[in-house]
């Protein structure tokens, strides 16, 4: 049925578990205990390299050379970091309301970790391959605002709360063109099954067939990922960190995980959803084809991020309703067309 | 005393004796990131001590967070004037611990070209404890680098800073009285 290294390792396990425990359920719920710390191990080494690749990347662009005295070549500098945030004080403001300030940063990451299980990493190796995959991704990512929003209005500070409730202006705005340039590649398919978008590109790859969709998707990818030109939530120079503010040390550092965490997640998306996912040439195993595209799609990101200048709040709004919604609208509209035709040709 | 004496004699080829204040040490002198604020033209030489030519990045310095309640370093470059001594001291005091502070500029070490002035702070350990002076007027941003790796290493070896323990205690004294604990701030309010 299935092919692929992962697939059969993972198949291979089940039987030893089998051979142990007997139980099918108890086998069922080891496995996907595995799996789940598996992807936790992911995404948790995936935030301290991608804080040394964006600076070193950051570096590359603005004629630098970046970290390169901790440990060989840098490589070291976002442990020292992460344990010198893990040492800081944890300061707690006066006048926050307490339960809202501290689950803030900890919710935040729930989102975050959780569209994990969505990702089609591999052939057959995905770990809740649920009939309505696409739709619970989106409904997932879109539960990242309340956690901004509740950091912001929690920290009683002003900064915070207009950082907060531009997170809500800025996501919900780019939310509605991403799931309409996304519908595209539903009416293709014809199943909001994540496999079976894979599934369906192993000829064509979508970027080819909606390139319209490709180029809406990786606009509103950096806005709902608060990357830079995007970064308004934290816009240093006006509001100073937006909705982490307040926070120090760990709490903080939270809210760069689960940044960077957005940051692979989009990268993963953009592969999965118009790059082909797993396929690719028989010379490489499907995995290593999508961890390399993954790749290439962060690194592009931090490159648009360090390029481009950060926008205005208002020009962005404008931007995601007037523009991007209608050619987003546009390009469904297109699709159905082009499936009639194809149907009667 | 170091740890790997109190290990029994027979255990000391089996055991491996490390120490976490080590290792948080290596990570927080090599992690300093400083606020981004600047009082006068001795900024303009600390921001260039992060863009290309001499590239503060290297040592991994160059996070300059806008936000007091990320960052470790206060570097107080320009002069200091009286009238912008409160918003400083309330940066100064938002900053979580452990805190340092760097006094760039013959200004704010003691006055500088102004230290005649009625306006001017002559002296930035009048009102705060100051970790290095980096004199210059303004320092070169070589001169910046060089002081944050001293910083390392005072950060390494802390009894470097014993001599000028007492010196740091009489200032960290005089801001105290020049601020209000919030408790006493708030009895006040009511």
């Amino acid at each position: 049925m299935h092919s692929g290294i992962i697939y059969s390792a993972a198949q291979g396990l089940r039987e030893v578990l089998m051979s142990l425990v007997g139980i099918p359920i108890i086998v069922d719920i080891i496995m996907t205990i595995i799996c789940a710390s598996i992807l936790l191990v992911i995404m948790a080494t995936s935030a301290l390299v991608f804080t040394l690749g964006e600076r070193k990347i950051c570096a590359f662009i603005q004629v630098r050379i970046g970290p390169n005295r901790v440990g060989p070549g840098g490589l070291l500098q976002s442990v020292a970091d992460m344990l010198k945030l893990m040492d800081k004080e944890d300061i707690v403001p006066k006048g926050i309301d307490k339960w809202l300030w501290v689950l803030s940063p900890i919710l935040l990451l729930v989102p975050s970790a959780l569209i994990y299980a969505f990702f089609p990493f591999d052939d057959g190796v995905i770990l809740a391959d649920v009939n309505v995959g696409l739709f619970l991704l989106i409904a997932i990512t879109s539960q990242t605002v309340l956690p901004f929003l509740m950091g912001g209005y929690a920290s009683n500070s002003k900064y915070s709360l207009i950082g907060g409730m531009r997170t809500v202006a800025q996501m919900l705005g780019y939310e509605v063109p991403m799931v309409f340039a996304l519908m595209g590649i539903v009416m293709l398919t014809g199943s909001l099954k994540m496999s079976a978008i894979v599934e369906a590109q192993s000829n064509v790859w979508f970027i080819v067939l909606q390139p319209l969709a490709f180029l809406i998707y990786i606009v509103t990818a950096l806005v709902e990922s608060n990357r830079p030109p995007f970064n308004l939530v934290e816009g240093e120079s006006e509001i100073i960190a937006g909705p982490f503010t307040e926070y120090t040390g760990m709490r903080w550092a939270l809210f760069f995980l689960a940044e960077f965490s957005n940051l692979m997640c989009i990268g993963i998306l953009t592969t999965t959803l118009f790059l082909g996912g797993w396929h690719g040439p028989d010379f490489l195993p499907g995995f290593c084809w999508f961890w390399i595209k993954t790749f290439i799609c962060v690194l592009f990101y931090q490159w648009v991020g360090w390029t481009f200048p950060r926008l205005r709040i208002d020009t962005m709004l404008s931007f995601g309703w007037k523009v991007l919604l209608p050619v987003a609208l546009i390009n469904v509209l297109l699709t159905g067309v082009g499936i009639y035709i194809y149907n009667i040709m | 005393m170091e740890i790997i004496d109190v290990v029994p004699p027979v255990l000391k080829d089996n055991v491996i004796v490390t120490s976490v204040d080590a290792l948080f040490k290596w990570g927080k002198s090599n992690s300093i990131w400083p606020l981004s604020s600047g009082l006068a033209c001795c900024s303009i030489e600390m921001m260039c001590a992060a863009a290309s030519r001499f590239d503060l990045a290297r040592f991994g310095y160059e996070v300059f967070r806008s936000c007091p309640r990320q960052s470790d370093l206060l570097i107080v470059a320009g002069t200091l004037t009286w009238k912008m001594t409160p918003p400083l001291i309330r940066l100064y005091e938002e900053m979580p611990e452990p805190k340092y502070v760097i006094a760039m500029g013959n200004c704010n070490i003691a006055g500088g070209p102004f230290s005649d002035s009625y306006s001017v702070v002559t002296g930035l350990d009048k009102i705060m404890p100051v970790d290095i002076y980096l004199p210059g007027c303004p320092p070169r941003p070589e001169a910046l680098i060089d002081a944050m790796l001293k910083l390392q290493k005072l950060i390494r070896h802390p009894e470097l800073g014993d001599a000028a323990k007492e010196a740091k205690a009489a200032s960290l004294k005089n801001l105290r009285s020049m601020t209000q604990p919030v408790d006493a701030l708030e009895e006040k309010a009511e």
